[in-house]
């Protein structure tokens, strides 16, 4: 596979949000907003790239019967790390993100791509295959993001153009679950084509 | 505040609906009732707060399965609760490696539920037939992990914590037995074929969340 398939086929053939169907929680948890479902994106895709790389240099060392307890530390650690980097210069979105960041350890992505990819291949395929599906990710995170900012508050990307006149359901939790919903079976429309 | 001022965006600002719904309120003074309601029904740990949705997704096709799962994570999430809480206060924070919190949280949650395993199969093989395929999918739900990191951020005690966190786990099999019920009958029904499967499911979620919206302002919250 070429090196810049790796990076390319997160983003549609198999990315992770519309095509794999993974890591749900923030992906709703998270997107009342372009700029959170951004911020996310990106801090999962660091998480991602630096666990992908520190899994695949240490792959010959772990016993395979231990491999995911193994994997989980590495990938808490990480988190831990980009944890306390958020809190330290972004506070304001870390206060919005809130819970969801030390959950990014539990994020079925990441401990997918170490377990089928990482635990198999060198490091900067790794560290690529994390720049693709990480790519996809935020992608699909800030494309849900900004999808529900238009409709529930009148805003992009926090330029406010329509405050006030849209319904505020599609920032709270039941819009959360439509607009992904919709935008689902668009993806699988564009996707069958 | 009702539900259609919040669905018609009338006089509620979102950052009011964000301090009821996150909590500003303190636990002392709204009792364990009010906990317990809020957990299950007003702040729903699916619906409204967006934890657990992989199980909530995969397992909820049979309304026999999902009250097993949710059996299972209630059971988990109580023994999580009071181990992790304990963990914090008594090691965590007197060695002042509160920075360790989320490494230390999911392995002693994924030793929990291997230990649990282990044990229900010796003691208790009925129990065991009943949630045993359930619970090797707990480690990675969310909710577990996440309820017990929200205990300590609420600065919870441990008897208000283990209130709160077994409630929160009642919300989630509550989400997930009424949702199954309506997968049931979705299965027959002739769905379009970009929506069959889990966008047809996400959009009855957020129906069913719409639905629980109702609940909001019955109790104040944690």
């Amino acid at each position: 596979m070429g090196k810049l398939q790796l990076i390319t086929r997160g983003i549609l053939k198999e990315n992770p949000t519309f095509a794999l169907i993974l890591g749900m929680c923030p992906t709703l948890g998270v997107t009342s907003t372009a700029i959170n479902g951004m911020g996310m994106g990106v801090a999962t895709m660091a998480v991602l790239i630096l666990s992908n790389m520190a899994i695949s240099l240490i792959k010959n060392l772990i016993p395979s019967k231990v491999r995911i307890p193994a994997f989980i530390v590495v990938i808490a650690s990480f988190v831990t790390i980009i944890g306390m980097l958020i809190k330290a210069y972004l506070p304001a979105l870390d206060a919005s993100l809130g819970v969801f960041i030390p959950l990014i350890v539990v994020n079925c992505i990441i401990l997918g791509r170490a377990e089928a990819f990482a635990s198999k291949n060198g490091v900067f395929d790794s560290a690529l295959d994390g720049v693709g599906i990480g790519l996809g990710f935020t992608l699909s995170l800030t494309v849900i993001g900004a999808v529900r900012e238009v409709l529930g508050s009148g805003a992009i990307f926090g330029f406010s153009f329509a405050a006030d006149v849209m319904p505020l359901l599609f920032i709270l939790a039941p819009g959360g679950f439509l607009v992904l919903g919709y935008l689902m079976v668009v993806f699988n429309k564009i996707a069958k084509r | 505040m009702n539900m259609l001022s919040i669905l018609t965006k009338g006089n509620i600002s979102l950052e009011v609906y964000n301090a009821f719904a996150t909590g500003t309120v303190n636990v002392e003074e709204i009792g364990i009732v009010a906990i317990i309601i809020g957990a299950i029904f007003v702040n729903n740990v699916v619906l409204s707060q967006f934890l657990g949705i992989c199980p909530f997704l995969g397992v909820s096709s049979k309304v026999n399965t999902s009250l097993g799962m949710g059996m299972a994570v209630t059971f988990v999430m109580a023994l999580a609760s009071i181990v992790t809480w304990c963990l914090q206060r008594y090691i965590l924070v007197p060695f002042g490696i509160e920075f360790m919190q989320t490494i230390v949280f999911i392995l002693v949650i994924a030793a929990l539920v291997q230990m649990v395993e282990i044990v229900l199969k010796k003691v208790s093989p009925a129990l065991y037939q009943a949630l045993g395929i359930f619970l090797p999918l707990i480690t990675t739900n969310c909710a577990v992990l996440g309820v017990a990191i929200l205990m300590i951020q609420k600065d919870m005690d441990l008897f208000t914590g283990v209130i709160y966190s077994v409630a929160t786990a009642l919300g989630f099999a509550l989400a997930l037995v009424l949702f199954a019920g309506i997968r049931e009958r979705l299965e027959v029904e002739d769905v379009p074929a970009a929506f069959r499967g889990v966008p047809i499911a996400l959009i009855t979620a957020g129906l069913l969340a719409m639905a629980f919206m109702g609940f909001a302002n019955v109790v104040p919250l944690p």
